[in-house]
């Protein structure tokens, strides 16, 4: 996989990733802190309480969709995917570059992963679950979301197992269920640690139960140590499958600007893309409010940078292969298409999308930048703004002007269309800030490998 | 069967991984089997140093893929040519390319699922009460301690005899582990 | 702002100039690349987020309705009338439960009527057909299939009201007898009663009885949309009012003189059918008639020219005059004033009509002036064509006058204050009356005014007296075709509320006020029928639909020597014209509650729920407007606001505005949508003149057009069309454009239709887009009316929409029509993405559609290349109004919200017919089964068969030369295919 190409050429960092002066136990506190013992910051009830209105207005949309239908969006025909369908993959794409921090990284033995990869993994849980509501959502009538399932029925009818919806169905679910096992099991030892050092009766008990007796004995490290490999080993195709099979939603339909065979490599990128851009998001704030620059380095920054500008370079690249091949085939359906999207009704979205997501990763080039945090943030913000511009433009522009123009149709997205968007953020802030505030944000155990007292001294050596 | 002695065994708690696997090691030589080692983080070199066997982990996993791979594709094959064939788009009933994605997505479900289900059970996981808890120090293995602790029930075992031997060791502290 | 809106028209022709081979287009703006248009098409999100209400309002008056209909206290239950009506016996004698029966009668609209044979469930009246016995023969209009809707509206007045208080038949008995009888002393001095065009026998011998009894008492007429000029017109160049019909059978030219004799006007139903007869090419070999028309505003039957001119309505009469001339007609040397846009178009016409002598045909339009019938009459006559292609008889009207001098009498008296009594028995004269006349205050002058009507209408608002009128399918009467042919009317159901029929009402004025309508009807024709045995006579005369030779007698007429003479000589006008033609949905107004008929998207402008001034690219280039904008006309000093739509084709420095609109009182449908045009309407300019001054206002009025903008490029095999002659020199031309697939070239195995494969021819050349089709499509499907915020939104639901594609260059482009339905793909892209296998195939090849199973995801109506699915965003059937409820066809599911749904071949007739058949043990018939927008459409331009039974109408058509399928080149193997669209150009103008 292209993407992963600088990942590889990256090489052990020659100076610790870890900031020096560190030990076991001041990691341990450190990061432990944040959970159990330091008073909340009003960044942190800033934050979340943001995320809780915003929540509570995606509720009431939410109500209102179910009350009246999804004629409350601007979807129509021939437009009947709309921004739910763009939200759906965009935040699909967000969750992938946790998984391939988690996984991939730790297959290439990116030991510089180990500060990040908790956070980043929590975030694509998240995304995922914002990403999983809106194929619901989106359906005219959700109450029968269940037909989706094969299960035995008195009606006799299964799913079309031909349709890439039903696809989307499995390779979802079964990226939410693997991501959250991955997760969790990453999770145990440092349950443990803060089931060990929870000063208050009911914390305890709770970190308790969720750490399941783990002691850290040696045959539990042995069976652990598989056991993260062999997940990471089946996230790795997982996390490329998923975007791959979104794509099918559109290139296995004939919709002139859906239906081409390059869409999988394109969307993972990226998903990639827009990944590690809220990884940015995230951290950049975080570790300044945390005061955690020790743990999570300008190292870190740079690396996820890195990646951005790499899979910004494919998204490109795929840009242009989409115009020439439209171009090239002569085919007058998709050459119109593409023709429309640049200069029709959506001619100003495309050209932003484009700003955003070319233009704008090509400071990346430069160390100075890299090592601008600030810069990172506001870089990272265009990406993810870029790729939301970049779905929408995909979904809606080919179908609103495909075939036959008596048909064609501008779509115009309402109020409520933006109100659900919003909500999704907000549900998504809210449940990242309330894992900041009850789990360890970073991975404990893994930091503490990363110590230089970590290493094993034989006998001579010293 | 013998009679269930009196205390699980003996904990020796040392600052550092090094002495930890030092110690494993003399433990090791001097005959002590049924032993076992409590860290804050994996190290590798405690399998070589108390001779743990590998992990049948792998073998669980494939069973897991394999059985899901086969679900997957059985099942779509089955709605769509034996329990409601029908005529959809005009394509032919068995169109098994159409149903490799939801096969391989199976295979992973699957196999990721024996995988964590596998570790728990190869672990003993849950376990809500352990022995070692006992020791108060014992909650330091998950910070920054790292521990040694030989079981009653290895042959060699005898309780002034082995507590000596570990105190040789130079650890922070010795204790024994009531039941 | 106005002056960037400007559409550069220079730039348009340049462009067109440009654009090479067949250049399809859907519209102006498009072309133009006005900042219009800019604008339409670059609302860039977020813009336009206006939507917080779902704009779902028309679900409000539904539930109005339904609550309305709840205090009224109609209960869902229906009654067969008393009396005996006879069933079309289609089916069994004896009702089936379950079946449908077809019960025939008629619909009278203005001076004519359409043969009907309505279908009814278990009583209730569903769905409209035409009766192929009956001089309509057996097709329908918009008007028609509607009108079973216009029954069931929850709207209808319920109840007797004297000045807004309910009261009884009894009491409203009292009153008027009263009156009468003070009738009585002064010879009825002061009785008038006001009717619309009359042709029922029965009524006019009613009425005459009264006008017997009372000398002094008058009956006045008016209706707004009726010829008013022809019967002048017949006196000018006949001396006498005569009734004109043509047969097209033998016309191989036909000339129409602004005349829309294929979609408007009566007959038009029978002339479309033999019209389309003579243009049906199936091999090289047959001839193909030609048409000619010279009209302001493109109209159906202009799409269907062979050479079409725009002209202002004036110039038409110009036209008529030089083409006169050029034949050599009696014009006592009176000849048009030379007009460079068609002096060059006389020559070939006149030659072209001369070669056809008594197989030729001129036609004025029922709006033109006197002048323009006249010329016509010459013109048939100088050719030879009277008595084959022109056929005179008296008129159909039981009492022929100048309705305008009718009205004018009748306002003179109640401005003498010598009305006591006027009884206004339908219509809506203070709505749709001649401006000037102010009627709606001389009105008041009348000491005691009762009005009959369906509707508590502008009428009804100022007479003392409302009375409840029953609907046609009510009610016992009787009308005459455009030929006079009668049809005994019966009623398919018992009145649903307390009306009453306008022949009960009239016999309250009399001593004997008790009489049923059925005795009414009956006894009339009792005291006509002559010879033995009346009652098998009625029987088979009700049953039939018909009454056997009551067609009028062929009338033999000399043409006036020097009639022309009397006239001035043709002058030429200046300035803006102002053009009033009736709305093609809401024709007159009557229908403005309809809701079938308010978001049938019109004829060629596609534009729903509104109308609209039309003007030329050109004249809205002068005035600086573009489309929805707002323009004040001014016309002798009455002012009207009205939105702009450029309309190509439209004749240059004219505005054509529709009837029908700006109603006050129509009903939670119809009322205050779009403007009244009768507002500017004189009687002494009914239908055009000049003196109109436009200027724009405003802009971005909601002007609502279910076709969006957008250029057609030509690569897309869409509209295929030639030329006969090219088709001669080459039958294969069409199919070597096409670029359908071979069906060999698949990997897949082909699925195998071994019992039936249903499928569907529609020829282009045949259809002239009245839109019949989408109408009946409705009515059979339960298909819902959405309003007009949701077409905009583009959430209209019907099954079938006929596409308008403009071709050539903007002043004058040529029109092709294409209904599209679901083409019924065997390779289906919608079936393979449905999730739950809730659209898949059946074995006889249909593209089925299971609403209980689907889940609303949209995804197939994103994969259909033809856009012919339409989703349920809202729960938009009304599943609470009792009185729609019986309207529904009960073999049809009615949807709910968040389900897809989509055309089925009319699947629940298909099934009828095979449960027919295997009863039977035989295959079904060809022909046997007829969708609903087959059986309706008067060119037979949908034909829908078996195409595995190699003897088949569709299996014929489909193996023609000219068959393709829309967008084939997808490989989708569409089921429903077309026929090319054939013209035949006169040499001498095209080369």
């Amino acid at each position: 996989m292209a993407d992963e190409r600088p990942i590889i050429e990256e090489e052990l960092p020659p100076e610790p990733v870890i900031a020096p002066g560190y030990t076991f136990g001041t990691v341990t506190d450190q990061i432990a802190s944040v959970v159990l013992t330091r008073r909340t910051p009003a960044f942190w009830m800033a934050c979340f309480s943001a995320g809780f209105a915003l929540l509570l207005v995606f509720l009431w949309c939410v109500a209102l969709l179910f009350a009246k239908g999804v004629g409350i969006w601007g979807i129509m025909i021939p437009v009947g995917w709309g921004f739910a369908i763009t939200n759906f993959v965009w935040w699909i794409g967000i969750g992938h570059a946790g998984t391939l921090i988690s996984a991939i990284l730790l297959l290439l033995n990116q030991r510089w992963r180990n500060s990040i990869n908790r956070f980043a993994e929590a975030m694509t849980l998240f995304a995922v679950a914002c990403a999983g509501m809106f194929p619901l959502l989106h359906m005219g009538r959700p109450w029968l979301f269940y037909w989706m399932f094969p299960y035995p029925n008195t009606m006799g009818v299964q799913p079309q197992f031909r349709s890439p919806l039903v696809w989307d169905v499995f390779a979802v679910s079964t990226y939410a269920t693997v991501s959250f096992l991955f997760w969790f099991v990453g999770l145990m030892p440092d349950l443990a640690t803060l089931r060990d050092r929870a000063t208050n009766r009911m914390a305890r008990g709770v970190y308790g139960m969720l750490a399941m007796g783990w002691r850290g004995s040696a045959h539990h490290w042995l069976h652990y140590e598989t056991a993260s490999l062999l997940l990471a080993g089946l996230a790795t195709p997982l996390v490329l499958s998923v975007h791959t099979v979104v794509s099918f939603d559109f290139t296995i339909a004939i919709v002139p600007g859906w239906h081409s065979t390059f869409f999988p490599p394109y969307f993972v990128a990226g998903a990639i893309y827009s990944g590690f851009a809220m990884v940015l998001v995230l951290a950049i704030p975080l570790r300044w409010v945390y005061g955690l620059e020790g743990l999570i380095t300008d190292k870190h920054l740079d690396n996820s940078a890195k990646v951005m500008l790499a899979t910004g370079l494919i998204v490109g690249y795929s840009y242009m292969l989409e115009t020439f091949t439209a171009w090239y085939s002569g085919n007058v359906y998709e050459s119109s298409a593409l023709w429309n999207r640049m200069t029709g009704p959506y001619a100003g979205a495309y050209w932003f999308l484009i700003t955003c997501n070319i233009v704008s990763p090509q400071f990346l080039w430069f160390k100075r930048v890299r090592s601008k945090p600030l810069f990172l943030f506001l870089a990272s913000l265009v990406v993810l703004m870029g790729m939301w511009l970049e779905r929408f433009v995909i979904i809606v522009t080919s179908l609103a002007q495909d075939f036959l123009p008596s048909s064609w149709r501008v779509f115009h997205p309402t109020r409520w269309d933006w109100a659900t968007y919003a909500g999704t953020i907000g549900l998504f802030t809210f449940l990242f800030f309330l894992f900041i505030r009850l789990l360890p944000m970073i991975s404990i155990f893994e930091v503490r490998t990363l110590l230089p007292q970590a290493k094993i001294e034989e006998e001579g050596e010293a | 069967m013998k009679p269930r002695p009196p205390i699980y065994g003996v904990m020796a708690e040392f600052n550092n991984p090094t002495a930890l696997v030092n110690a494993a090691r003399e433990a090791r030589a001097r005959g002590y089997r049924k032993m076992d080692a409590y860290t804050p983080f994996p190290i590798e070199e405690l399998n070589e140093a108390l001779h743990l066997s590998k992990s049948k982990l792998p073998l669980i996993v494939l069973t897991g893929g394999i059985l899901g791979g086969l679900t997957g594709f059985l099942m779509q094959y089955y709605v769509t040519v034996i329990y409601f064939p029908i005529n959809v788009a005009g394509r032919p009933l068995d169109s098994w390319p159409m149903y490799i994605v939801i096969t391989f997505e199976l295979t992973i479900l699957f196999a990721a699922i024996s995988a964590v289900f596998g570790l728990l059970a190869l672990c003993g996981l849950p376990m809500p009460y352990h022995p070692t808890f006992n020791v108060p120090r014992f909650a330091r293995a998950s910070r920054s301690r790292f521990f040694l602790c030989i079981r009653a029930t290895d042959p060699l075992f005898d309780r002034k005899a082995t507590e000596d031997f570990l105190e040789s060791l130079e650890p922070r502290e010795v204790a024994e582990v009531a039941h | 702002m106005s002056e960037s809106k400007k559409l550069d028209l220079p730039a348009v022709r340049a462009l067109l100039e440009k654009s090479h081979g067949r250049e399809y287009w859907r519209s102006l703006e498009d072309l133009a690349q006005t900042d219009a248009f800019q604008d339409l098409m670059h609302r860039e999100f977020p813009r336009y987020a206006s939507e917080w209400e779902d704009g779902d309002s028309r679900r409000n008056f539904i539930k109005l309705m339904g609550a309305s209909l709840a205090l009224a206290g109609l209960s869902a239950c229906t009654r067969q009338p008393t009396e005996h009506i006879n069933p079309y016996v289609r089916q069994p004698e004896e009702l089936v439960p379950g079946r449908p029966m077809f019960f025939a009668t008629a619909m009278p609209l203005g001076a004519s009527s359409t043969g009907l044979l309505v279908e009814s469930h278990e009583g209730r009246p569903t769905k409209i057909e035409g009766n192929p016995d009956h001089p309509s023969l057996g097709a329908c209009d918009v008007y028609a299939q509607a009108s079973v809707l216009g029954l069931y509206d929850p709207d209808r007045s319920q109840a007797l009201a004297q000045e807004g208080e309910i009261r009884s038949w009894g009491a409203f008995l009292g009153t008027v007898q009263q009156a009468v009888a003070a009738q009585k002393a002064k010879q009825g001095a002061g009785l008038r009663i006001l009717t619309e065009t009359v042709t029922s026998p029965t009524l006019a011998d009613q009425i005459k009885g009264m006008l017997a009894v009372f000398p002094g008492a008058k009956w006045h007429q008016w209706e707004p949309a009726v010829a008013h000029s022809a019967a002048a017109g017949a006196r000018l160049a006949l001396g006498q009012p005569v009734n004109t019909t043509y047969d097209l059978r033998g016309a191989n030219v036909i000339v129409s003189l602004d005349a829309d004799f294929l979609s408007s006007g009566p007959g038009s139903l029978r002339y479309a059918r033999q019209f389309a007869a003579g243009r049906r090419v199936r091999t090289p070999q047959t001839d193909m008639n030609r048409l000619y028309v010279v009209e302001p505003m493109p109209t159906p039957t202009g799409t269907k020219a062979d050479h079409r001119l725009p002209l202002r309505a004036a110039d038409v009469e110009q036209f008529a005059w030089s083409l006169a001339a050029a034949l050599g007609a009696d014009t006592s040397g009176r000849k048009g004033v030379p007009n460079a846009a068609f002096d060059k178009w006389i020559g070939p016409i006149a030659r072209d009509l001369q070669r056809h002598r008594g197989a030729s045909l001129v036609i004025a339009g029922e709006q033109q002036s006197p002048a323009v019938h006249a010329l016509a009459h010459s013109m048939n006559a100088l050719l030879g064509n009277v008595g084959k292609t022109v056929v005179y008889t008296e008129p159909v009207e039981a009492n022929p006058v100048d309705q305008v001098a009718s009205l004018y009498d009748l306002v003179k008296d109640l401005d003498a204050g010598a009305v006591d009594l006027l009884v206004v028995l339908g219509g809506n004269p203070v709505y749709d009356a001649p401006v000037e006349l102010g009627f709606r205050d001389r009105l008041k002058k009348a000491t005691l005014r009762v009005h009959l009507s369906l509707h508590e209408d502008e009428t009804s608002e100022l007479c003392h007296w409302h009375l409840p009128m029953t609907h046609y399918l009510e009610t016992w009467s009787d009308c005459r075709a455009h030929d006079g042919t009668v049809t005994i009317m019966q009623p398919l159901i018992a009145p649903l509320y307390a009306g009453k029929s306008v022949h009960e009402v009239l016999t309250m004025l009399t001593d004997q006020p008790e009489r049923s309508g059925y005795d009414i009807v009956k006894s009339y024709w009792n005291s006509q029928h002559t010879g033995a045995d009346f009652e098998a006579w009625w029987r088979k005369a009700v049953h039939d639909g018909v009454v056997p030779d009551t067609a009028l007698p062929v009338k033999t007429v000399a043409l006036r020597a020097g009639w022309a003479a009397s006239l001035p000589q043709p002058a030429g006008q200046q300035g803006l014209e102002i053009v009033f033609r009736p709305d093609p949905a809401v024709y007159d107004g009557r229908f403005a509650n309809n809701g079938w008929l308010q978001e049938f998207p019109r004829p060629i402008t596609q534009i729903t729920w509104d109308n609209a001034a039309f003007m030329s690219p050109a004249t809205a280039h002068e005035k600086g407007v573009v489309t929805s904008d707002l323009v004040e006309l001014e016309y002798r000093g009455y002012k009207m606001r009205a939105p702009v739509s450029i309309q190509p084709g439209h004749a240059d420095g004219s505005v054509t505005v529709h009837l029908g609109y700006g109603r006050t009182r129509a009903g939670h449908v119809g009322t205050r949508i779009g403007f009244n045009a009768y507002g500017m309407r004189t009687s002494t300019a009914l239908w055009q003149d000049f003196g109109l001054n436009a200027r724009k206002v405003g802009s971005d009025y909601l002007l609502v057009s279910i076709q969006d903008y957008h250029a057609l490029d030509t690569r897309r095999h869409i509209i295929e069309a030639t030329t006969i002659d090219k088709y001669r020199s080459n039958p294969n031309v069409i199919q070597e454009s096409a670029e359908a697939p071979p069906r060999e070239l698949t990997l897949y195995p082909e699925y195998r239709y071994d019992k039936y494969a249903w499928g569907m021819a529609i020829d282009l050349t045949a259809c002239t887009g009245c839109g019949a089709c989408v109408v009946a499509c409705q009515a059979e499907n339960n298909i819902a009316v959405v309003g007009k915020q949701e077409v905009h939104h583009g959430r209209h639901m019907h099954w079938i929409r006929v596409d308008s594609y403009f071709h050539g260059d903007i002043e004058n482009p040529k029109i092709y029509n294409q209904p599209v339905p679901c083409m019924q793909c065997e390779n289906a892209p919608c079936e393979l993405v449905c999730p739950v296998q809730a659209t898949s195939h059946s074995s006889e090849g249909l593209n089925d559609m299971v609403y209980n199973r689907c889940v609303g995801t949209r995804y197939c109506s994103n994969n259909c290349p033809y856009k012919v699915r339409r989703f349920n965003f809202f729960l938009f059937s009304d599943w609470n109004t009792p009185s729609l409820k019986l309207q529904r066809n009960p073999d049809v599911t009615v949807r709910s919200r968040g389900v897809m749904e989509k055309c089925t071949y009319c699947v629940q007739r298909i099934n009828r017919a095979k449960i027919d058949a295997e009863k039977e043990e035989r295959k079904v018939r060809d022909g046997e089964i007829q969708t609903a927008c087959q059986a309706t459409c008067p060119t037979e331009a949908i034909i829908f068969g078996d195409i595995n039974d190699p003897n088949s109408r569709v299996t014929k058509l489909k193996a023609e030369k000219i068959n393709y399928g829309l967008l084939a080149d997808l490989n989708t193997r569409p089921r429903t295919t077309y026929l090319a669209a054939l013209r035949n150009p006169n040499p001498e103008i095209e080369t």
